[in-house]
């Protein structure tokens, strides 16, 4: 029988959690990297056991970590991340020019079809590619030096490459998402970016036009529908279905306009799931209920997802990467919150349990399916 | 040879455990910057946690010590005490406190 294996990164290490196909009883394991921040662990399409780590703090810096046994060894490879050419300066909260500095790397994404390749996105944005497993990170400078990347400002958790979708279906097609840029696509494997933010409202910019500036948080695909995109952003749950080049709000009946993560079914590609959460300063969800919203019609309509969830005294907050799917049938979904709870659904949704209940804040959370 | 005290979580990284004895070589005073450049050659995995990778900097939350002396913000070619290049003291490396 198949087997789940979820791969979490924490505020304080990183955990792998294993359960064979029905998904009912799990085994937790970890800390890997006690005391260090996990932003992202993701395991290679191509090779399973083939797991790559962002482990960062403040101060020891950033280092990749990998495995090549499911995690179960960590070796670490290059951490050389370094801003090719001239650097040059993006735009500070006050306005005024800084020049890029790294901070850390916020999401990883291994290739579909090789282990050895595999993209980090950065804080301060950039965009890196490895093609030896990890080693050596080379950057792919068409993004950040992009003729709007000066004027890029940071969002409140920092100028971060978030997102990361290679398209499955038109090679050399590469979707990013940058906190407070906004979404770009690159049709050349990474070599040259647009904008792609047309139709997004984002309250406090002046520009509801801008090309750039806008708070996107996350994006989605199914690989089986490559044009069609969700995205959640500040301001409202968007899709678009022209490859990003226009995007119309599907917030529909959500109880508010924010969240962070948004993903979409495996075998469903119009049914999509997010998390509202209260904006701007809260972070918490709406009354304290922890509810995954589901839409089966790819946005505007939505249903509330409870059973099994915390529908009172409920104030954790889930992140960008902090929620996955896995491509069993019926479709898994997990997710992690701020307060240390992995939950997940073995039925598209419908009911939630807990896997575990009191690990460190949750960053991130990817599913992998093993043979 | 050198004896270098390393952090906790660089200890995990490097899988020593310990006092670290490290050989520098050639001719010349023996400096933090000449102590380092030895330990991120036999544990490259450390390269980037100490100092940065292209300036050369001590990290901000990073600091030196030996003979109970803080020689964080001492030029990285400035001689270290003779007490530490006689390895009769070692030359630390520790995790900054930083809390509130």
């Amino acid at each position: 029988m198949s087997g789940v294996r979820v791969l979490v990164g924490t505020r304080k290490g990183a955990f792998v959690l294993t359960s064979d196909g029905r998904r009912g009883d799990w085994t937790v394991e970890g800390p890997h990297f006690g005391g260090w921040e996990i932003y992202h662990l993701a395991g290679s399409p191509a090779d399973p056991n083939r797991i790559y780590a962002s482990q960062s703090g403040g101060w020891f810096g950033q280092l990749i970590q990998r495995s090549d046994d499911g995690g179960k060894t960590w070796n670490t490879v290059g951490n050389d991340f370094a801003y090719a050419g001239d650097v040059g300066d993006h735009l500070w909260y006050d306005g005024t020019p800084r020049p890029w500095e790294f901070k850390r790397i916020w999401h990883i994404e291994p290739s579909h079809d090789d282990p050895d390749t595999v993209y980090a996105g950065a804080e301060d944005a950039a965009l890196y590619r490895s093609t030896d497993g990890g080693q050596k990170w080379t950057e792919l400078t068409g993004l950040r030096t992009h003729p709007t990347g000066a004027s890029w400002q940071p969002g409140a958790g920092g100028l971060c490459l978030h997102t990361i979708i290679l398209d499955p279906a038109h090679q050399g097609r590469i979707y990013t998402a940058i906190s407070a840029a906004g979404a770009f696509r690159s049709d050349d494997g990474g070599d040259s970016w647009l904008p792609i933010n047309k139709g997004l409202r984002s309250g406090e910019i002046p520009d509801q036009d801008a090309e750039v500036g806008h708070c996107v948080h996350h994006i989605t695909q199914h690989p089986s529908r490559p044009d069609t995109l969700f995205m959640q952003k500040h301001w409202d749950v968007m899709r678009s279905d022209d490859a990003g080049a226009t995007w119309r709000e599907v917030s529909g009946n959500l109880p508010s306009d924010f969240g962070f993560p948004i993903a979409v079914h495996a075998h469903e590609p119009e049914t999509i799931y997010v998390v509202p959460i209260k904006s701007d300063s809260e972070h918490y969800p709406p009354e304290g209920k922890l509810r995954v919203y589901r839409s089966r019609t790819g946005g505007d309509e939505w249903e509330p997802l409870t059973t099994g969830l915390p529908q009172a005294n409920c104030y954790v907050n889930v992140l960008r990467d902090a929620m996955a799917v896995d491509t069993l049938d019926p479709c898994g979904i997990y997710f992690g919150t701020s307060g240390g709870q992995v939950y997940h659904s073995a039925d598209g949704g419908d009911t939630w349990a807990p896997i575990v209940r009191d690990l460190p804040p949750v960053l991130s959370v990817e599913a992998q399916v093993l043979p | 040879m050198i004896r270098v005290v390393l952090p906790a979580h660089l200890k995990t990284l490097a899988h020593v455990t310990g006092e670290v004895a490290i050989e520098v070589t050639g001719d010349g005073p023996v400096t933090q910057r000449r102590v380092l450049d030895a330990i991120e050659a036999r544990y490259p995995m450390l390269l980037g946690t100490i100092r940065d990778r292209h300036s050369g900097k001590r990290r901000p939350f990073v600091r030196f010590y030996a003979c109970e002396e803080d020689l964080s913000n001492e030029s990285p070619d400035a001689p270290l005490p003779e007490r530490v290049t006689r390895g009769e003291e070692p030359f630390i490396v520790l995790g900054a406190m930083a809390g509130g």
